[in-house]
């Protein structure tokens, strides 16, 4: 029997618990003697700790300990990092817990335990901090100025400076016949999730279990274990149900240690659950640079390069993967285009805010916001038709696997594997219906605007080095899976499910659970980011599926005497000579592992088309129509794909037009609570439509997937941006800064409506 | 986000309920709390008692009669969406509620809570102050009348005693042929208005407007009337030139402060492309 | 002080501070772990129950307050036997990926549903505005909500669950 569930729109099983309210999230764990954590956070963006007085808290009923930095025998631990750990970030790094310097509002100070959440926050009103504060280093302009310094000793406030390179870019720049210069801003934004953070950690007997993992637990653990002192097989980390994770949730942050730390302090349980106004201030923050950019092209329109300089709001501290997006601006401006000369540089600026990680599709969405915007205004120019434009300049399939530009310190080799950026447009354009609404372009109709745009993108996926799964027969012989990929909403348990029972050829009911993430499953794995778990988890699950099969025939050849050779396993049915017949139910307990090593990443790919229409007068941009078509090779699990890109588009469009983390000049977020940080509801972005397909399988990995979470993000800045610029034609409006707010549109209609009084953006 | 610590009364009597509240520094009445709690969660609010008035029946009525609409302090805003009598009643309230927050709020949010609260982005203040409506109020002094115009003092602020509790808004009563209009911008459904606009105007036989009342929200310390948009509008025929004069002498008028969602110039403006669209809407007919 | 009310049918007495919150009470001194907090401040809709047969978002109403009322939370509009038509329609839409706003949708759709059976999709996409979800974008919830609609409509009442 042939099974078929990869490919197949299977129902979730997640949703059987999910839906009944039945999800076992970590704040939904209480074991007894259960103590709760209270983080004091810096209310200061930038001073000198001068004191910190305990007392009057330590006197409230209910309040067991504070600690801070002085408890932490040998001073406190420092966060190493996990992508891209150059020695020149080290200085930069967080400790985890504030030691001496404060150095963005949020930093946790002191961690408060006591019998309930309410009691510990009566106590953090009692606790008094003398901070002695210091000019606040708010944007990247003033990090630059370098008078005001976040790490004194260290005499800079940028770490790094990437650079991309390809071809010479100064030459092409030279001798070109068209050169637009431009500058944009994408604003500070984040991957927010439902459920807030937590860590729940329980000490005993030189054990040490912490519950709330996510994303990486096996790289955390290690973490962990160097900064307690603990070998690495005296931790587990614990992944339960996930409330989203988008890139912020699962990195190592202050309280993963925090916690752990207080459990062994106290010898109690200790949970901390992060309420959503800690959760603004402290969650990774992403998203924030600005460019100044040239492109450079022939007069039929051939781009012949790109060059310039951006610069990455960091915040305070380099995170555990504080450097991806910055990198990713650079490598990933050209996107999907075909520029033979290009030089980008992207430095880190660290400021008095919160640190910065990595946020679905991370430095993809700053830049193809600049690009996409910069292609528009280009073709305008050129008189040349946008959609022509990117046709003519788009890499062709004949030129795969194409090389993308080196990024300087890595002298990476990263090269675009498959696909046919063409097709994706075309049927992009056609299933939009782009020819029909082309004639609506700065029309004014009712009242309204109507502007249409199309854009390109790839997305990269699938970060090795390498991911591990294990399966294991269980007593009523159905196959138990354990993976080291982790869940964050994804539905890994179906996808799993469906690749192992394709690959064992068995029934998908016979697959009794996926089991992910937890440290305790497999012997190593990495987990969930870079849109990474069906393409390593799902080729690591067929690797072990060959190693099931083999021990299988191993043991049986033993049991048997016979030749492993004369085994045949044809479903769950073992087949020996001399007519010997069983079951994997006569082989309970068998397990196997496989692992799936890659070192090439994947790139789906695709295109976006919108249309909207605007209120010229208030600023009120309304999205009538907006289609993406997506190429992530092999597809598992259509409904899920389609989800993930849906999913992954309004978050786009929210960080396009709705949500900003505002800083004022001192350093202090603005943004304290959801009636200011707006999240797109159901009613905000009705009309989007989504169509996956499977065109052109990835050739690196054994399952032909891509990574395929973050492409419906990526183009949605550009996207909006040039759609409300093609509307607002008549008012000469040219965004060049998102969030795109009704007050930014309404200044530029202006603007152009009075052309001498003060234009902005 | 855990509140700080109260205590709590539920009286069963409206002279109890300000007893209470004259009892204490720092008491606080407890309505739908859909306001009140959420302040107590960023501990910007602290009361020492709250008084919950939930047993207080008497205060959900709405009572419509010749004298116009009286709305019990603690009526729901479910409860005038659910009130069929006040589309022709009253309509004016009923297109304002309706963009007030959301589903679940308002099972739970009063509008004598969103009076006393005094969001000057809120639309029920603002109706209020559009209408002529008076508040009335018991306290431990005894009962009066507030004009809705001097009941808002600034942002947060009223005119509410300590010990006083208010017991019901009285809106005047509204003739058959009146034309009205309600529009608001927020940056989503739901939200506090960044400028809401809610008008109305009388005709006379020759379809000339008189009693023009032009409420202006969000772009001040509280909700007023543009008496400079109303004289626009009075007198005249109202069409597409008075409208758009009516908004502009609206924005001249007001000198909103700005804040992280929207600019005090851009406010500005707004009022006053409100006020214009409302007042065209007006001259709309109207379905009952 | 001590609060006595009825939860998905049965009746419980508990003890409590005057602060806590009715979402609290329930996830910690009941154990009915599916409600969810999201952000203690009344916005983001995860917390929704029903109170008198009225969808309430549980953290902004004191436990205090559910004195007499008559509580239903997901727990009590599940049962243990099969999905009822509303969650199956979730599940056949793929309207779940991390599940934490999940019961809450789930309790508003199942409010407005036994209100509104005939509702259309603008008015559940305006029912649904008050309940944030980041994974899904909410298309597939709305087409799930509508789905639903025909086995609000044939029944009586609201279909089985325990409440």
């Amino acid at each position: 029997m042939r099974n078929s569930f990869v490919g197949s729109p299977v129902e979730r099983r997640e949703d059987l618990r999910f839906t009944r309210g039945r999800g076992q999230y970590v704040d939904d764990l209480s074991p007894d003697g259960l103590l709760y954590a209270v983080i004091l956070r810096s209310s200061v963006a930038h001073g000198c700790i001068r004191s910190i007085d305990t007392a009057a808290a330590l006197k409230i009923e209910g309040v067991h300990a504070v600690i801070t930095a002085q408890d932490i025998p040998g001073g406190p631990p420092r966060i190493a990092m996990r992508l891209q750990p150059l020695p020149e970030f080290k200085p930069f790094e967080q400790s985890v817990i504030a030691d001496q310097k404060v150095r963005y509002v949020g930093e946790p100070i002191a961690v408060v335990l006591a019998s309930s959440v309410a009691i510990g926050e009566d106590a953090l009103e009692r606790i008094v901090v003398d901070i002695e504060s210091l000019p606040a280093v708010s944007d990247c302009e003033t990090s630059a100025k370098g008078d005001r310094l976040l790490f004194e000793e260290h005499g800079t406030n940028c770490p790094m400076t990437f650079t991309a390179k390809c071809g010479d870019a100064d030459a092409a720049f030279e001798t070109a016949a068209y050169v637009r210069r431009e500058k944009f801003r994408t604003g500070r934004h984040y991957g927010l999730t439902m459920e807030p953070r937590g860590v729940m950690a329980e000490w005993a007997t030189g054990r040490l279990t912490v519950s709330g993992a996510a994303k990486v637990p096996f790289f955390n653990r290690r973490i962990l274990a160097k900064q307690m002192g603990l070998p690495e097989t005296a931790i587990a980390m614990v992944e339960n149900d996930v409330g989203g994770g988008f890139g912020a949730r699962g990195e190592f942050y202050p309280e993963d240690f925090l916690i752990p730390f207080a459990a062994r302090h106290v010898g109690r349980p200790v949970k901390w659950i992060e309420d959503r106004r800690e959760n603004l201030m402290a969650m990774n923050h992403a998203r924030q640079a600005a460019i100044d950019v040239e492109i450079a092209c022939a007069r039929d329109g051939t781009i012949l390069g790109l060059r310039g300089h951006a610069d990455v709001d960091m915040g305070a501290y380099m995170r555990t993967n504080g450097a991806v997006a910055a990198r990713n601006i650079a490598q990933f401006m050209s996107g999907p285009y075909r520029i033979p000369n290009i030089k980008l540089q992207s430095s880190l600026w660290m400021t008095n805010k919160t640190p910065v990680g990595t946020y679905r599709g991370p430095g993809r969405f700053e830049a193809d916001f600049f690009r996409e915007r910069l292609l528009d205004l280009v073709a305008k120019d050129l008189d040349i038709d946008r959609v022509e434009f990117r046709r003519r300049n788009l890499i062709r399939a004949s030129d795969m696997p194409y090389r993308m530009p080196t990024i300087t310190p890595f002298e990476s080799k990263d090269e675009i594997d498959s696909g046919d950026y063409r097709l994706s447009l075309d049927r992009c354009l056609q299933e939009f219906g782009w020819s029909d609404k082309e004639k609506l372009q700065e029309r004014l109709i009712d009242g309204r605007y109507h502007g249409l745009a199309v854009g390109c993108f790839i997305e990269g996926g699938a970060a090795g080095p390498k991911e591990t799964a294990r399966l294991e027969i269980d007593p009523d012989g159905s196959v138990a899976v354990f993976i080291g990929s982790s869940a964050v909403g994804q539905g890994v348990e179906t996808v799993f499910a469906q690749i192992a029972a394709d690959a064992l050829e068995i029934p998908m009911d016979r697959i009794s659970g996926v089991h992910h993430g937890s440290t305790a499953y497999v012997s190593d794995g990495y987990g969930a980011y870079h849109s990474r778990s069906v393409v390593m988890g799902g080729s690591a699950l067929l690797d072990a599926t060959k190693n099931l099969h083999d021990l299988i025939r191993a043991t049986a050849s033993k049991r048997y005497s016979c030749a492993p050779s004369d085994i045949k396993i044809v479903e769950d049915r073992i087949i020996g000579p001399r007519g010997i017949s069983a079951t994997f139910a006569d082989f309970v307990g068998l397990t196997a592992e496989g692992i799936f090593l890659n070192k090439k990443h994947t790139y789906t790919y695709g295109a976006h088309a919108a249309h909207v229409t605007v209120d010229a007068k208030i600023g009120q941009v309304e999205i009538v129509d907006y289609m993406t078509v997506v190429d992530c090779g092999r597809i598992i699990n259509p409904m899920t794909v389609r989800g993930q890109v849906i999913g992954s588009l309004v978050q786009g469009l929210g960080g396009a037009l709705l949500e900003d983390l505002v800083y004022d000049d001192q350093g202090q977020l603005l943004i304290g609570s959801l009636a200011d940080y707006l999240l797109p509801t159901a009613g905000d972005f009705p009309n989007l439509r989504a169509i996956v397909t499977d065109m052109f399988p990835s050739p690196i990995n054994p399952l032909g997937a891509k990574g395929a979470g973050e492409g419906g993000i990526i183009s949605a800045g550009g996207i909006v941006a040039n759609a409300v610029a093609n509307a607002l034609g008549t008012f000469g409006v040219e965004p060049r800064e998102l969030p795109l707010t009704p007050q930014r549109i309404w200044e530029m209609v202006e603007a152009g409506r009075h052309p001498l009084t003060k234009a902005s953006a | 986000m855990k509140l700080p610590a109260f205590e709590y009364a539920c009286p069963a009597t409206l002279a109890e309920a300000v007893a209470l509240l004259a009892s204490r520094d720092e008491a606080k009445a407890l309505a739908g709390g859909q306001s009140l709690v959420p302040m107590m969660a960023f501990r910007i609010a602290a009361p020492s008692l709250l008084v919950d008035l939930r047993k207080l029946s008497d205060l959900r009525q709405i009572t419509i009669d010749k004298s116009g609409v009286r709305l019990g302090a603690m009526v729901r805003w479910r409860d005038i969406e659910d009130d069929a009598r006040l589309v022709a009643a009253h309509p004016l309230l009923k297109a304002a509620v309706s963009h007030v927050a959301h589903y679940q709020i308002r099972n739970r949010g009063t509008v004598g809570g969103s009076i006393a609260h005094a969001d000057p982005a809120a639309e029920m203040p603002g109706i209020a102050v559009a209408c002529d409506a008076e508040i009335a109020v018991v306290g431990a002094a005894g009962s009066r009348v507030i004009s809705a115009d001097n009941f808002f003092i600034a942002p947060l602020t009223t005119a509410l005693a300590a010990d006083e509790i208010i017991t019901e808004i009285r809106l005047p009563a509204w003739p058959a042929q009146r034309c009205w209009g309600f529009r608001e911008f927020s940056r989503r459904r739901g939200d506090f208005a960044m400028a809401a606009a809610a008008v109305f105007y009388d005709v006379d036989d020759a379809g000339t407007a008189h009693n023009a009342h032009i409420g202006a929200i969000g772009v001040g310390d509280r909700p007023v009337r543009l008496t400079a948009a109303e004289a626009e509008v009075n007198g005249k025929l109202v069409d597409v030139t008075v409208s758009e004069r009516a908004g502009v002498a609206a924005s001249a008028t007001v000198d909103p402060q700005g804040d992280i969602h929207a600019s005090g110039a851009y406010r500005k403006s707004l009022i006053g492309t409100m006020v214009e669209r409302a007042l065209l809407s007006a001259g709309a007919v109207k379905v009952a | 002080m001590p609060v006595s009310f009825e939860v998905n049918g049965k009746q419980v007495t508990v003890e409590v501070e005057p602060r806590m919150t009715l979402v609290d009470c329930l996830r910690h001194q009941l154990r009915l772990t599916g409600t969810h907090v999201g952000c203690e401040h009344g916005v983001c809709g995860a917390c929704t129950i029903l109170v008198d047969g009225e969808a309430v978002r549980a953290c902004l109403m004191l436990a205090v307050q559910a004195e007499g009322c008559n509580v239903v939370t997901i727990e009590g509009l599940s049962n243990d036997e099969a999905l009822t038509p509303l969650q199956a329609s979730f599940r056949r839409h793929h309207a779940v990926q991390c599940g934490f706003c999940t019961p809450g949708m789930i309790t508003t759709a199942h409010a407005l549903l036994t209100e509104e059976p005939d509702c259309d999709a603008d008015r559940v996409r305006e029912v649904l505005s008050g309940n944030i979800c980041r994974c899904t974008g909410y298309i597939s919830i709305v087409e799930a909500v509508l789905d639903a609609r025909s086995a609000y409509r044939k029944s009586q009442g609201p279909p089985e669950g325990r409440s």
